[in-house]
């Protein structure tokens, strides 16, 4: 029995008749083909699948898309504005921040909600806010690097009124 | 002048991952594919007597249902490449037929309309298993009377193997101190962050088959799948996309790529499989899974006389591409970095009821580097000396290279004492080793490991190697001056589109921008091995940089007869070539084709390609081979040009690695406080891309060191089935590194580079593992086995 959902994705309202049993992550990826968020464990532990749910950071891979009707989601695809890359973004790629890149999308997103909550986080912080992100490649020393050069930047935006 | 190599280039990979519009393979998406899963063995060991499959076929978006006799004479066995004497190859088939060796064989394949049904039809599958004794413990499957994983085998033994060079009886006779010592090497899980996947889509008409696969060997797999599903290599494409990590798991050719092929051969309709990662950990290889005992011998003084090591290695179940050889490559690193008299290694390999082991990160050198490390250790604590001075003692003199060892190598260059000295000042050891008595005289638990490494790199040349171990590159200028790069490896994070163009491009002298750097894509790039053994750059890149010098040749000659100059005199700087100045006139002078441009020629007056008053760029040189009208007589038209490099050695990288632990005795909680690293892989080209390699080596290492196994119990159970039960590091677990390099060039290749992927795992485990022993050694402690969790330090702290 399908189920009629409503959800804006990175600004675009979208309305679907889907199983109630489709995971979140199945609809950006299947019905709207999004496909840069990504499926690493199926368990809520590698965080691979994450996007922001009304402004939360949450886990795709273990939300029903019918529990995110009527809701607000921003994937990777979204964070860039204008054709300017988000600030973690832009940190991913100056800092190497990233290897094989599967992990990254919902390692930006992460970093971009840590910053949200505190855009002065120290290095423990941020090692502490990416706990629900596993990486294999970086050794996260880069991640971190990444993150604090965002919120470097930032900062300076915030400062300077921009 | 070097403009890239050299400097920390900002990825071009990146800007596609960043912003999520990469492909990795679930990501591509074709018209009316059909999705594929598995049933899999619920059971370690048992006889398959009936499977049901009707209930299956009857439900709904269900295609087709398949069984390991629907297939048995359909699709090969899968491939083992292992060449060694009297070695015991299982016939392992893509689904079993009647006899499951491991929970999670596969069984049987549902392919359905979309991955849900096809889920959901996986549970009507009825199965009737009867259970048979399973082997878990690799010392209990040599043992006689054991339970059997073949029974037709007569024992569990897959082969033995004995190597190393000198009288390892005279060696051990001669020493003053003989120190034993049994080491555990758990069973690790590589868990690329992507999970395996495949797509396969059949075209009757051309008869073609294209396979979509993460994979880091996409052209031996195309050699290996085409045998294996009966299919003209050269009617069989494997395209692999964005693979989202590997580190060895996808070094190799599973079931599920010759199935997924064939089946999209029965429907003609494209099929996917996307691993689950429940899946990934029963059914993708393990790594390490070996019990070995050590025996040194020393004199008084430090000096190693000898070293044995036996070692029971769990191959697992079955035998996959590379499983029974990495056993030999521990043999082949036990010297270290140390000069050793005689070494001795014996292989007892078994078969045991769990998943098939095989390369992961480092594939049987970290064991080896793990054996010798704690073995110097060992010694050194048997004399009551420091643990550097022990190594300093063992260590070949600079001057000594090349240096032979007693397994059979021949080290290319190194120097172990100036990495160490670095490490130290960088560490202030001495400061650390008074920090350290202050701390236990304050009733802390603080210790020092130190780890002097080298491996074995550039894997490799293919006297030594199963398949082949050159690599392949084709470098052409296109019409318009851009540069497209072929490469046979297979990057799957290590950055090569970035550096083999920052290599191409200082060589050619042109901007980055202008190089393209392909891969992974049978139909379009020439045959090559791929990449695993660090060897991308040493190999594959020693390629790029062959194939350009001879396009470099071309373009010289080119250039001296547009230019009219002799080749000789011609030189080439900064994208150039140019004739010398006084000479100009003459030979300019004496040219006497007329279509030939001359230097009075001003250069606005010539269409195409730009010829300057007395020098030619390369890319316009490009454009008049591609013209060929102004060609020396005899030349082929066309600017490119393909490498196949033979490497003559290996290389060997090498280190030292520092780690300083502090343990809370109530919690028996290890912290990290400082982790050093002075890695030497050679002339470097992206310091940037080398740095990150080292760091996630590094984490990969702490993970073995303290949280990771692969944890099966007595009925072969996979206990470790997700990643809420397999521990891996997470950011707030791992410290800040502390990195720095020496750089001893290679000979081994022109550019002097060595490789750095697998030098983490190798150099980082025992520093951790020497550091907590070193921590407990006041409890009396010489060694723990990995994983070091709390509790099992706890009671080492607590029980003394």
């Amino acid at each position: 029995m399908n189920k009629a959902v409503s959800i804006k994705v990175n600004g675009t309202a979208h309305t679907a008749e889907i199983e109630p049993r489709l995971l979140l992550v199945h609809y950006l990826r299947d019905v709207l083909g999004l496909t840069g968020t990504h499926v690493g464990c199926e368990t809520s532990i590698c965080g691979a699948c994450t996007v922001m749910l009304d402004g939360q950071a949450v886990k795709s891979c273990t939300i029903l898309a019918i529990q995110a009707d009527g809701s607000s989601v921003t994937t990777i695809e979204g964070l860039a504005a204008n054709g300017v890359l988000h600030p973690v973004q832009e940190g991913f790629w100056e800092k190497h921040g990233l290897q094989c890149g599967y992990c990254t999308p919902g390692m930006i997103v992460a970093g971009a909600q840590i910053l949200l909550r505190n855009p002065h986080a120290s290095d423990d912080e941020i090692r502490h806010g990416l706990e629900g992100n596993l990486c294999r490649c970086t050794g996260y020393q880069n991640i971190v690097a990444a993150v604090k050069y965002a919120a470097g930047k930032i900062n300076t935006q915030a400062a300077s009124g921009d | 002048m070097a403009k890239y190599v050299g400097e920390k280039i900002k990825r071009t990979e990146d800007p596609r991952l960043i912003q999520g519009i990469g492909h990795y393979v679930d990501d591509i998406k074709l018209p009316d594919t059909l999705h594929v899963a598995f049933l899999r063995s619920m059971y370690a060991h048992a006889h398959i007597t009936g499977i049901d499959t009707s209930e299956a076929l009857a439900a709904p978006g269900v295609v087709a249902v398949y069984t390991g006799k629907d297939v048995a004479d359909k699709v090969g066995a899968v491939p083992c490449a292992g060449a060694l004497p009297d070695l015991k190859v299982p016939d392992y088939r893509v689904l079993a037929n009647d006899h499951a060796v491991f929970v999670g064989q596969p069984l049987a394949a549902v392919v359905a309309t979309d991955k849900y049904a096809a889920r959901d039809a996986i549970d009507l599958i009825m199965v009737d298993y009867e259970e048979l004794p399973a082997v878990v413990d690799v010392e209990e499957a040599a043992k006689e009377g054991s339970p059997l994983v073949y029974e037709e085998y007569g024992d569990n033994i897959a082969y033995r193997l004995t190597s190393g060079e000198g009288d390892i009886e005279a060696a051990l006779g001669a020493a003053d101190k003989i120190i034993k010592q049994r080491v555990v090497h758990q069973r690790l899980a590589p868990i690329a962050m992507e999970p395996r996947g495949v797509l396969a889509r059949y075209f009757p008409g051309e008869q073609e088959l294209t396979v979509w696969s993460s994979t880091q060997i996409p052209h031996l797999l195309r050699t290996q799948l085409a045998i294996m599903i009966g299919i003209p290599e050269n009617k069989l494409r494997v395209i692999t996309p964005e693979v989202g990590g590997g580190f060895g798991s996808k070094l190799n050719v599973y079931a599920e790529e010759a199935l997924l092929g064939w089946i999209a051969m029965q429907l003609n309709k494209p099929v996917k499989w996307i691993e689950t990662r429940r899946e990934n950990m029963q059914a993708t290889i393990h790594g390490r899974g070996q019990v070995g005992y050590i025996e040194i011998g020393c004199k008084n003084d430090g000096e190693i006389t000898g070293l044995r090591y036996n070692v029971f290695a769990d191959m697992g179940a079955y035998l996959q591409l590379l499983t029974p050889a990495i056993p030999t490559l521990t043999g082949l690193m036990l010297s270290g970095c140390y000069k050793i008299p005689a070494i001795q290694m014996n292989i007892t390999a078994c078969f045991t009821n769990k998943m098939a082991t095989d390369a992961y990160r480092g594939a049987g050198r970290p064991e080896a580097t793990y054996v010798i490390e704690r073995a110097v250790d060992l010694v050194a604590a048997e004399l009551g000396m420091d643990v550097v001075e022990v190594r300093r003692r063992n260590f070949p003199q600079p001057d000594e290279f090349p240096f032979a060892t007693k397994t059979g190598l021949s080290y290319d260059s190194g120097n172990y004492q100036g990495a160490l000295d670095k490490a130290l000042a960088m560490a202030d050891y001495t400061g650390l080793r008074q920090m350290q008595k202050q701390a236990r005289d304050a009733g802390r638990i603080v210790g020092i490991g130190v780890s002097t490494y080298v491996e074995i790199c550039a894997l490799g040349p293919s006297q030594a190697m199963p398949a082949g171990g050159w690599e392949s590159a084709t470098v052409r200028i296109e019409p318009t001056g851009k540069v497209t790069v072929l490469t046979g490896i297979s990057p799957h994070g290590q950055g090569e589109e970035t550096s083999f163009a920052q290599i191409v491009a200082d060589e050619f002298g042109i901007a980055l921008e202008d190089v393209t750097v392909i891969h992974g894509d049978t139909a379009i790039v020439q045959y090559g091995i791929g990449t695993f053994g660090s060897r991308g750059i040493a190999v594959g890149g020693t390629a790029v940089f062959l194939a350009v010098e001879k396009l470099k040749e071309k373009a010289k000659q080119i250039a001296a007869h547009m230019l009219g100059a002799d080749a000789s005199s011609v030189t080439f700087k900064e994208g150039k070539f140019s004739k010398p100045a006084t000479r100009a006139a003459s030979v300019a002078g004496g040219v006497s084709d007329p279509d030939v441009p001359v230097s009075e020629a001003p250069a606005a007056a010539l269409p195409e390609p730009n010829v300057e008053d007395k020098q030619i760029s390369i890319q316009d040189i490009a454009l008049a081979a591609h013209i060929a009208r102004e060609l020396p007589p005899g030349m082929e038209p066309g600017m490119s040009a393909t490498h196949f490099f033979e490497p003559t050695n290996f290389t060997f990288p090498f280190g030292t690695h520092i780690c300083v632990v502090e343990i809370d005795k109530e919690t028996g909680d290890i912290k990290i406080v400082k982790y050093v690293a002075v890695d030497d892989c050679g002339k470097v080209i992206n310091p940037m891309i080398v740095e990150g390699q080292i760091h996630g080596g590094i984490v990969q290492a702490i993970g073995q060191a303290l949280y990771e196994e692969v944890v099966y119990d007595e009925q072969g159970q996979l206990i470790t089935g997700t990643l809420m039960d397999y521990a891996l590091p997470k950011a707030a677990m791992i410290p800040h590194l502390e990195l720095d390099r020496t750089e001893t060039p290679s000979p081994v290749n022109p550019m002097g580079v060595k490789g750095v992927g697998e030098a983490g795992t190798i150099g980082a485990t025992p520093a951790v593992v020497g550091a907590v022993v070193d921590a407990l050694s006041p409890y009396g402690v010489r060694h723990l086995d990995m994983p070091l969790r709390p509790e099992k330090i706890w009671q080492a702290v607590n029980q003394a």
